[in-house]
């Protein structure tokens, strides 16, 4: 077949039979300020680690929460808890607590 | 030798606690590091130990450093300490006295007016009767004063005092009881037999004409050494522990012990130290500003001694150390509160991305932090100032550097803490730096405690006043009304106070205001602590931030980078670090 030049893009749907929605629930009872994250990426163009590598607290929280966490804890464990993203979010989000009980989660539930 | 069965319970009593005190203190003192205990040796056989003797006759008796923040409070806790201690030599000497015997039962100068009606055959027997009326007196005013206290708190200056648990109600009523039951006893003995001094003698001829003397005058006593004995027994359990355990610490600290962030021996005794004075609870920005009632140092410690230790409470300090600062029995609470944070650590690290290299060499190595990154304008200021005063220097972090390490080390992340230590430490050590100078009192504080770099290392602060003294660089005056904050870290933190005051008075109007120097207030944004929320963070910046405006300043000038982020939400006046402020009065 003659090559045009298109591609099919990967289905991008969620599926809910594989979401584990277990720690953004985790997250959500014991730091409550998870909720208000409108994913704008403040904390993810502060990030001392950024600098280095690709951290992206954006893109961890939105993974989280869709129940994606395959490969959060190579990610999640590149944070220094610097705290610059914390006074840069313009939401309030207390991103620092956000990350520890991500850890923290991904350690109770061994994922 | 005189004998009564009601000193039976006053003696068991007694020997459980000496026994149950030396069993406790010969385990813990057991359990310290090998080091440590070379110390206590050395210590023994020292100056150090006189220092170590001094200081519990000032602060475990005299409670001179309550008395300096209270003095209502500090004779409390005086009237008590001391007025006891002293009850306890006078009446052994003046039993020993009487007797004519350099030792006598333990119990014979407690129970001195029961066993001797006719005293006054023995030499100064009037001068002891004074003196030991005088000091049972001194006793008492100190317990009426405690039981005030319950109640009006606020005339000792303090707007809570400690809420109690049912092991420390039994030892505080039994202490209450204690002193009142003796006078009881010594009145009715003196009622009948005409032996007690100006306040026992007068209350036992009043007491004659009312109460029925014969009868009470044996039950009194019994009550007396039974209440001794509740209290003994109650004593290990309950907050009255820190009695002796205070000079232990006190004697361990001038030893050269010091509090570090993993819960060893020594903080075990500095928990039980703790005597719940309640000092530390006014001093709490999150009582004063945010609400929260239950974190503050002293229900902490409660909870440490008690092994329920609840994760909230453990990282919702903000570690600002102003309850440090006046505890008066020089707890390490900081180090206290990170050493219950350890457990609750995530271990998840992965650092091996982080490689930097520093290729250049100078004598003085500037780290600029993670904060002072956020808030650019402070390292372009030192960057200028750097260049005109032609300092040979190197920028450690210019392109973004790593942290110091210290959010990790007090979220209780050790471990994963000394891995940027150790990388950062690589960094400075290759500039070949003799000083390293950071704008950031996070770092400063992290860069002294817990790296071992063997060369100078000071806030900015500190440098520029010292590129101003040696001509450098030259101010120039101007008459804007500025008020300084002093950020935790730097000041309590690191001590440094007097540098960046002085550097301000050379180009500002600088005012004085209240809450400066060690009882400078928290910004609200202390990366100290994990779980205080936005709006408790918010609610301290704000009350910390009128404080400041009460001065009507211009200006508002702090040294440290996350402060000045904080207070500039507040629209009122120009927050600047003492960085920009200098290269201001360089420009004119």
């Amino acid at each position: 077949m003659k090559n045009f030049g298109y591609t099919i893009n990967k289905d991008r749907q969620i599926d809910f039979d594989k979401t584990d929605k277990r720690i953004s629930e985790y997250v959500r009872e014991h730091e409550p300020s998870f909720n208000i994250c409108i994913a704008c990426g403040t904390c993810t163009a502060t990030c001392s680690s950024g600098n280095f590598t690709e951290l992206s607290l954006r893109k961890i929280i939105t993974l989280v929460k869709r129940g994606d966490t395959k490969g959060i804890q190579a990610e999640i464990s590149k944070c220094m808890l610097c705290g610059k993203c914390f006074l840069a979010c313009p939401r309030g989000v207390n991103t620092r607590n956000v990350i520890i009980k991500i850890s923290q989660a991904l350690e109770k539930y061994n994922i | 030798m005189n004998y009564d069965p009601f000193i039976l319970p006053f003696s068991i009593g007694a020997s459980i606690l000496i026994l149950t005190l030396i069993l406790k203190y010969g385990y813990w003192i057991y359990k310290l590091d090998k080091d440590e205990k070379i110390k206590i040796v050395r210590g023994f056989f020292s100056i150090k130990l006189f220092k170590g003797i001094r200081e519990v006759f000032l602060e475990s008796l005299i409670h001179r450093k309550i008395f300096k923040e209270n003095a209502l409070l500090g004779y409390m806790h005086m009237s008590l300490a001391f007025g006891w201690f002293l009850l306890i030599i006078g009446g052994s000497l003046e039993s020993k006295i009487h007797s004519h015997r350099p030792f006598n039962m333990p119990y014979e100068p407690i129970f001195f007016k029961f066993f001797n009606h006719n005293i006054n055959i023995y030499p100064w027997a009037d001068e002891f009767k004074f003196i030991m009326d005088f000091l049972l007196l001194l006793v008492l005013s100190g317990v009426v004063l405690a039981l005030i206290k319950r109640v009006w708190s606020r005339l000792f200056g303090m707007k809570k005092t400690t809420k109690l648990r049912i092991g420390d109600r039994f030892a505080l009523i039994s202490l209450w009881l204690i002193f009142p039951l003796r006078f009881f006893a010594e009145s009715i003995t003196s009622g009948l037999y005409n032996n007690g001094g100006f306040l026992t003698g007068n209350a036992g001829k009043v007491f004659a004409y009312t109460l029925p003397l014969e009868t009470l005058y044996y039950p009194t006593w019994w009550a007396y050494s039974s209440v001794l004995c509740v209290f003994f027994l109650a004593l290990p359990y309950s907050r009255y522990m820190h009695i002796f355990t205070e000079a232990v610490l006190i004697f361990l600290r001038n030893f050269g012990i010091k509090s570090c962030k993993v819960f060893n021996a020594y903080s075990k005794v500095e928990v039980y130290s703790c005597s719940r004075c309640g000092l530390c609870i006014d001093k709490c920005p999150l009582l004063t500003s945010s609400r929260i009632k239950d974190t503050q140092a002293v229900y902490f410690l409660q909870s440490v001694r008690n092994k329920n230790v609840k994760e909230e409470k453990a990282f919702d300090c903000l570690l600002c150390g102003r309850c440090q600062e006046f505890c008066p029995v020089g707890i390490g609470l900081n180090n206290i509160r990170v050493s219950q944070r350890l457990d609750f650590a995530p271990g998840l690290q992965n650092f091996n991305f982080i490689n930097p290299q520093q290729k250049e060499k100078a004598t003085v190595a500037y780290f600029a932090g993670c904060m002072t990154h956020l808030t650019p304008t402070i390292k372009i200021a030192m960057e200028e100032i750097f260049k005109k005063a032609g300092t040979d220097y190197t920028f450690i972090d210019k392109d973004g550097g790593i942290c110091c390490g210290r959010p990790l080390m007090v979220s209780g992340e050790i471990m994963k803490a000394h891995k940027l230590i150790e990388k950062n430490h690589n960094l400075i050590k290759e500039s070949g730096a003799k000083t390293l100078v950071t704008s950031c009192p996070i770092c400063l504080k992290s860069f002294k405690e817990d790296y071992k770099l063997n060369i100078e290392i000071i806030h900015h602060s500190q440098f520029l006043l010292r590129l101003v003294n040696e001509r450098k660089i030259s101010l120039n005056k101007s008459e804007i009304k500025a008020v300084y904050h002093d950020p935790c870290e730097l000041g309590r933190g690191c001590g440094v106070y007097e540098e960046p005051r002085q550097l301000l008075q050379k180009t500002l109007s600088l005012q004085r205001i209240k809450n400066e120097k060690e009882s400078s207030m928290c910004c609200g944004n202390s990366i100290g602590g994990l779980h205080v929320n936005h709006v408790q963070r918010e609610a301290i910046t704000m009350d910390a931030t009128a404080a400041l405006l009460k001065y009507k300043p211009e200006l508002i000038v702090t040294s440290c980078p996350l402060c000045k982020k904080t207070f500039a939400k507040n629209p009122e006046t120009g927050v600047k670090d003492i960085a920009e402020v200098v290269v201001a009065s360089m420009r004119n």
